[in-house]
């Protein structure tokens, strides 16, 4: 069950939906397509579920072509975003439509479709709705049946489509826990989409990151987070302070803030540095490089104190995000001064200052002093 | 549906402004004024009319208006009516879902030249329309020598009226469906092919259930059009009393010939008709009024 996609491409009239994208997807993987909107992400889904083609690449399951099978030969439980769900059918009519339309010699009899569906509405906890139509349900609840439908017909690639975007917060997060336990339960190759990088990070095996039709990155929730290959990553996935930085006498400076060493050699004039607002400490001692900020704004939220930091030698404004005991430690109420550097940081070379630069190599810098522990 | 909103919303705030305060008399007066200004132009407009038809065709009692119905012209009359609407409306209904699909579903060359054409007959007259078939299928039109040799008769016979009438109702059920399935979108037809239903088994078990309070609105109001249509199949009947006229036809022929008794017997079958087409109308607005969602233009 190794789902192999090379080289897959489709324009649509004026912008290009993928542009030669390649992923592997190994048997019972939880993969999130995690991007914006436009990027192509639910355009992937789609050709995996035979409801659009590429214009160019291929599909392989196992070495079989996959894109010459029609969308109902496929095999696949496809999960809408807004549940699409048959309005005129009861819920249990919906869950049993996948085996109500097989041929009837593949088609079980009526007493088993009745017993699979009453065994997939107890999985997905709604037992007892069975003669409920879509409209007397919440959002939660429709989603849920849309998955029992999907999985009534046994797939062997479950793909959802932005599954909780429309959905409360807080239903989102329990359906979120118990999708996950289900997947570790079946063991489904699942693929699902998302703009939610939370959602992302915290249900899936891999992330593919997409933008603008291409992948940018694959691999672990860990891996995007903490090494991201590219801007756009580092952009995408949690916050980032955005740090401009110049390369020159074997030293990369950003205002007071200077390295002793250049990874590059001088090849590259221009860098810039992405640094988590975790990644930044305060109070570091005089004998290290450090910024002076002003301490513009203090935002208690929960477990984690957000602080505003003005440095005016950059002339921009830094978000660090600390312990809420560390405020008292430190000392910290609005308006004081401190000396803020950052422990590690992603710094990537670029061409030439500005936003629409191109990268030339990327360096993942850690703090080797102690003190910033 | 945007419209019918706006109306609701505002009536309910006059709802709630009048609960407020009592209007003063002025008001009370300018109020008054406007519903019998609007109730007596409908009392002489619409109403007015319809009785007259009904009074009518009942002035020399029951008998005469009975057997002016049962004469063998008028049976003819009825029958050749309910062939045409017979023939005509499924033809539209085929017609109609197939031009919806194409227009809600897919983006193609010249879909909104399509759309124009689409709405062609309601924007046509239909004395041009039955006079677009005699030039095309009459004995000096295109296609009349060629028919004339193969003893085919279109023209002065049934297919010619049939014909007309199909063109002439053409907009009802696409221009009724179009912005329905638009508004639907194609998730429950792609969830269905994903799940493994083949074209049919789509069309049939997600796609027409969808539908059906809007396309029998549609078929309602083409059937009520194909019935009472006089223009485009005055042009190409010929009035070949027993043959050829429909009851709008046999109306006018009664009519001319100073059988008003006769004329005003079939005028009121027809206005029975159209009050029950009113009826199930609005019932099926009522009750459905979600899934027809927009209401076709032009007219009605």
């Amino acid at each position: 069950m190794t789902l192999e996609l090379s080289h897959l491409s489709r324009r649509f009239t004026d912008f290009a939906a993928l542009d030669d994208v390649s992923l592997s997807i190994a048997p019972g993987e939880f993969l999130a397509l995690l991007g914006p909107s436009g990027s192509g992400k639910t355009t992937l889904l789609r050709i995996l579920a035979g409801l659009d083609y590429p214009d160019a690449g291929s599909v392989h399951l196992d070495g079989h072509n996959f894109l010459v099978a029609q969308a109902r030969e496929r095999k696949i439980g496809l999960v809408f975003q807004h549940y699409a769900l048959f309005r005129h059918l009861t819920v249990a009519e919906n869950v049993a439509f996948g085996l109500r339309v097989r041929k009837r010699k593949l088609r079980p009899s009526k007493a088993a479709i009745t017993e699979r569906v009453n065994q997939l509405l107890k999985r997905v906890q709604l037992d007892g709705y069975g003669h409920r139509y879509p409209t007397q349900l919440s959002g939660g609840q429709r989603q849920r049946v849309a998955l029992a439908r999907a999985l009534a017909v046994e797939p062997d690639l479950l793909l959802l489509d932005e599954p909780f975007g429309a959905l409360d917060a807080q239903v989102r997060l329990t359906l979120r826990r118990w999708l996950r336990e289900l997947h570790e339960d079946l063991k489904l190759t699942t693929i699902f989409v998302t703009h939610d990088q939370e959602e992302a990070l915290e249900l899936a095996d891999r992330i593919a990151v997409m933008n603008r039709g291409r992948i940018e990155q694959v691999g672990t929730p860990e891996a995007i987070y903490q090494q991201p290959a590219t801007p756009f990553v580092c952009e995408f996935i949690g916050k980032v302070n955005k740090l401009p930085v110049t390369c020159t006498d074997g030293k990369l400076a950003a205002g007071e803030w200077v390295l002793d060493s250049d990874p590059w050699h001088g090849r590259h004039a221009h860098a810039t540095a992405y640094v988590r607002p975790e990644h930044l400490a305060l109070g570091v001692p005089a004998n290290q490089p450090a910024w002076i900020a002003h301490l513009r704004h203090i935002y208690l939220a929960g477990s984690v104190v957000h602080l505003e930091l003005y440095v005016p030698a950059i002339d921009q404004t830094l978000e660090a995000d600390i312990a809420g005991e560390d405020v008292a430690r430190l000392g910290l109420q609005t308006g004081v001064d401190l000396r803020v550097a950052p422990r590690s940081a992603v710094v990537f070379a670029i061409d030439k200052p500005g936003d629409d630069a191109t990268v030339q190599d990327r360096w993942m810098w850690q703090a080797q002093s102690t003190i910033f522990a | 549906m945007t419209a019918s909103l706006t109306t609701a919303a505002s009536t309910t705030a006059a709802a709630t402004s009048l609960q407020k305060r009592q209007p003063h008399w002025p008001r009370k007066i300018g109020r008054a004024l406007l519903i019998l200004v609007a109730v007596s132009f409908l009392a002489v407009f619409l109403v007015l009319p319809l009785s007259v038809v009904f009074v009518e065709a009942f002035r020399q009692g029951m008998h005469a208006y009975l057997s002016s119905i049962k004469q063998p012209e008028a049976l003819s009359a009825i029958r050749l009516t309910l062939l045409v609407a017979v023939i005509a409306v499924p033809l539209n209904v085929v017609f109609g879902v197939a031009a919806a699909w194409a227009m809600a579903r897919f983006e193609f060359r010249g879909k909104a030249l399509l759309g124009a054409f689409i709405d062609l007959p309601f924007s046509i007259s239909p004395v041009i329309s039955g006079l677009v078939y005699v030039l095309l299928f009459g004995a000096q039109g295109w296609f009349g020598p060629w028919l004339d040799a193969h003893n085919v008769k279109i023209i002065f016979a049934v297919p010619g009226l049939v014909l007309a009438t199909i063109f002439i109702t053409l907009p009802f059920v696409a221009r009724e469906l179009i912005p329905l399935m638009q508004a639907q979108g194609s998730d429950e037809e792609e969830a269905a092919r994903v799940l493994g239903a083949g074209g049919w088994q789509m069309f049939f078990r997600v796609t027409l259930p969808n539908i059906r309070w809007a396309l029998l609105y549609g078929v309602l109001l083409s059937n009520a059009r194909a019935m009472g249509e006089f223009g485009a199949v005055s042009v190409v009947s010929g009035h070949i009393r027993g043959l050829t006229t429909t009851m709008p036809l046999e109306v006018e022929m009664r009519y001319n010939e100073y059988d008003y008794v006769g004329a005003f017997a079939i005028a009121s079958l027809l206005a029975l008709l159209a009050l029950l087409t009113l009826a199930i109308k609005t019932l099926l607005e009522w009750h459905y009024g979600d899934e027809i969602a927009a209401h076709a233009p032009g007219g009605h």
